[in-house]
């Protein structure tokens, strides 16, 4: 039995081969970028458009621009399949790569958010959860190491019960009417109750929460259900197949799609395209704007994918999640330019890279010119604000593309500041946490 | 040569029920001990310690956990993930609940808990047995993430169902490094391990073994089916508890009820397959082939990509690693369908005539 030794002899070669293996450097002087990205896997195709956004806007950034200040930039992408303890894997081999470490960490999974909340401090690595993650991290005092960028869910959820009430004639529309809030059932889709409740009370409309067990292909009886109750409108908290089977079956039982709403997860192309015609009126809330017609995707699809013909694939470009991934590898990168404005043109380790997103100011001025547009809104971190400017844009499904159903608007910030504050201080006083601003 | 146990005489029966009953084999294991004690430690880096070896304990003992239950009582379970998850949150709950609880105990109360709970599930085990046993427990990994999702007292009413573990505190000595945190799950693995081979040489061991190869005999010679079949349960679960409380508390850092997943529970079967139903070794092979592996796979695709400067697409690794654990895993239960234990166990038998076979 020759095969079976020579077999096992390779086993036992690859497994020392492995552990010479694992410390391979990066090219020196670059600043290095760790993605902890997934391709494969059930949520594979959302993750192919978001990290492939990412990944040409580093490559874009080289090209075009020859780093940051001329400091080029080196990244390493590490396959987690969405999975929480082979992300934990994969930030603990990016973490190791260079001496700087991965810069920040755009986890992109609830879960693998949650597993780095306690390790990221300790190793000094800002996490950047972009529409997602732990609502109350946009208090900075006691989440220093956390930017929830941009939005967050509360913000979603106040921002589309204005939206609503703006279509129904103003702040005191919304009296007497019925909303329906259909939503994954999991942790994530009972994120947004409490602030719903809220609203609720204080703007006096009744609110029936309906769930719709994972995965969510058969929602006949929600929809009866939903009939019966016979709502103004329709919220839509889903994920995946669900948010297309939710549109059809709207269509289904002849509920009107221009009175659906969705949030930014039950907002992209894969969503309505998958619903085919049914989708024609929906509406959603985004965390950035879709298509090609920004400066910045221009420039990529000529250098990246025309040029240099190391893009991924052409028929992602401009789509939400692409757009969006193209906007997380900004973050990160005008973090370092910010960064290198206080402590020099050189690669930024973690410590200074967290400095530099405290400070990220991001004016409609500077969007421009970095080629982003009316893509996203303005945004300026603090530490007490982590999260910036808690504004949301709607947009409309025409059949084939998303248009801009309303300018950048936020929802009642008031009450979502207080909610974080109180959940923050909660957890504080759970972990022992004094809560205070970092300096640099 | 080397490995003969000729000369070494056994003159109590103390001496003849040892779990090593070869002098080489105690040495073996002291230097492993040392090894994992004191060598580890020294040379060890973050990534091995928290990216490989913790998750490795971890998922050992879940392996030992479910070994008991399938390997040595013979009852199918595919509920191992929901009893880790149970494990994890009990433990979470009476640290947050109880005030001044000393952390030991509620591992053990969190492990008592899924005891609890995996006993309530074993509760059909004493009318269907093999597949559709199987599928009952099936219930248990479909209901225990659903329940502890829905009632959102369990997560402390945390908004997003995702929990944050406390710190682990012995007599004012915080595991707080990846280092400590490997050695208290080091320490509480090896201490469960060696009750558990412990347990499965005992008369309770050898009532399971009965009941696994036929029932009705061991009704017949006076076995009660009823109690044997329960506590198998119940220990199997207390050990998934104790190895949920650990993946949440030494190595995550967080529990994510989604995470325990039927896909879990599907991985632990797996590596009692690989490493060997029935036999406690074999989890620990097989945690270690199931873990490891792909990470390894992974690392040396990528690298090896590198090194011969192919600019791989991403995924693509993903994808080959799949095939190729997929085929290895196909390959050596081709080569040994008993498992990687058997497979040692034929090493050592070759090796006790070594180098002379004839």
């Amino acid at each position: 039995m020759a095969w079976k030794k020579t077999a096992l002899a390779w086993i036992a070669g690859l497994t020392l081969a492995a552990g010479s293996l694992t410390a391979v450097a990066q090219q020196a002087g670059t600043q290095f970028v760790g993605i902890t990205g997934y391709r494969v896997g059930p949520y594979g195709a959302n993750g192919a458009a978001f990290f492939g956004g990412f990944t040409d806007y580093l490559q874009l950034v080289n090209a075009r621009d020859g780093g940051i200040n001329g400091v080029k930039l080196s990244w390493e992408e590490c396959e987690t399949e969405y999975n929480t303890a082979k992300g934990v894997e994969c930030y603990e081999r990016l973490k190791a790569r260079a001496d700087t470490g991965p810069t920040a960490i755009h986890p992109m999974s609830t879960g693998i958010t949650y597993a780095l909340l306690d390790k990221a401090p300790a190793d000094q690595v800002p996490l950047i959860t972009f529409g997602y993650g732990r609502t109350d991290a946009t208090d900075g005092r006691v989440f220093p190491w956390v930017f929830p960028l941009m939005s967050n869910y509360w913000d979603a959820a106040t921002a589309i019960i204005k939206f609503i009430a703006d279509k129904e004639g103003g702040e005191g529309g919304l009296k007497g009417k019925k909303i329906v809030l259909l939503y994954h059932d999991s942790a994530y889709g009972k994120e947004p109750h409490a602030v719903l409740e809220a609203e609720a009370k204080r703007r006096g409309f009744d609110l029936e929460m309906i769930p719709v067990p994972h995965p969510g292909n058969e929602q006949q009886s929600q929809w009866l259900q939903i009939r019966r109750i016979r709502p103004d409108w329709v919220i839509l908290w889903g994920w995946g197949v669900m948010n297309a089977t939710a549109i059809q079956t709207a269509q289904k039982v002849g509920f009107p799609r221009d009175r659906m709403v969705g949030n930014w997860w039950a907002g992209s192309e894969i969503d309505t395209e998958a619903a085919g015609p049914a989708a024609k009126g929906y509406y959603a809330a985004s965390l950035n704007l879709a298509g090609k017609k920004f400066p910045v995707v221009q420039d990529i699809e000529k250098i990246v994918y025309g040029k240099l013909n190391v893009g991924g694939d052409p028929k992602l470009i401009g789509t939400v999640l692409w757009n969006r991934g193209v906007a997380a590898a900004m973050f990160t990168l005008e973090a370092v330019r910010t960064a290198q404005a206080k402590y020099g043109k050189k690669p930024m380790n973690g410590a200074q890279v967290r400095w530099g997103l405290e400070h990220l100011d991001l004016s409609a001025k500077r969007l421009q010119k970095l080629g982003f547009g009316a893509m996203l809104p303005p945004i300026k971190v603090s530490c007490e604000n982590h999260g910036g400017s808690g504004e949301v844009r709607f947009q409309q499904w025409d059949g084939s593309a998303w248009q801009a159903a309303s300018d950048w608007m936020k929802g009642d910030s008031a009450l979502v500041h207080r909610m974080i504050e109180e959940s923050a201080a909660k957890y504080a006083a759970e972990k022992g946490i004094k809560p205070a601003c970092l300096g640099g | 040569m080397l490995y003969r146990e000729a000369g070494q005489f056994k003159t109590s029966y103390r001496a003849d029920q040892q779990i090593f009953p070869i002098l080489q084999d105690r040495i073996g294991m002291l230097v492993l001990g040392f090894v994992a004690l004191v060598g580890v430690p020294l040379v060890a880096s973050e990534y091995w310690l928290t990216a490989i070896l913790i998750p490795l304990l971890v998922f050992s003992l879940a392996a030992i956990g479910l070994n008991i239950l399938t390997g040595y009582a013979g009852q199918l379970s595919l509920g191992t993930a929901a009893f880790m998850a149970v494990g994890a949150v009990a433990t979470y709950n009476f640290q947050l609940r109880v005030p001044g609880i000393p952390i030991l105990v509620s591992f053990l109360l969190g492990g008592g808990t899924a005891a609890a709970v995996g006993a309530v599930f074993g509760l059909p085990s004493l009318r269907i047995k093999g597949f559709y046993l199987a599928v009952a427990t099936l219930a248990a990994q479909f209901f225990i993430p659903w329940l502890l999702v829905k009632v959102s007292w369990f997560s402390n009413d945390s908004a997003s169902g995702v929990i944050t573990t406390q710190p682990v505190e012995i007599l004012g000595f915080t595991f707080d490094t990846p280092l400590r945190k490997y050695l208290f799950a080091l320490v509480v693995v090896s201490v469960l391990a060696l009750v558990a081979k412990n347990l499965v040489r005992s008369h309770i061991g050898r009532a399971w073994m009965a009941v696994r190869d036929m029932d009705v005999a061991a009704e017949v010679i006076g076995i009660r089916i009823v109690r044997t079949k329960l506590v198998a349960f119940a220990v199997s679960s207390f050990y998934c508890g104790i190895a949920g409380a650990l993946y949440a508390f030494a190595y995550l850092g967080s529990v994510e009820t989604d995470g325990f997943n039927l896909d879990l529970s599907f991985r632990i079967l797996f590596m009692i397959i690989i490493g060997g139903v029935g036999s406690i070794l074999g989890s620990f092979l097989g945690a270690a082939f199931i873990t490891l592996l792909p990470i390894l796979l992974d690392v040396a695709l990528t690298e090896g990509a590198t090194a011969l400067g192919l600019q791989l697409p991403s995924g693509m690794t993903s994808m080959v690693q799949l095939v190729v654990f997929g085929a290895l895993i196909i390959f050596f239960l081709i080569v040994e369908p008993l498992g990687l234990a058997r497979l040692w166990q034929i090493a050592k038998e070759k090796l006790r005539l070594w180098p002379f076979p004839h």
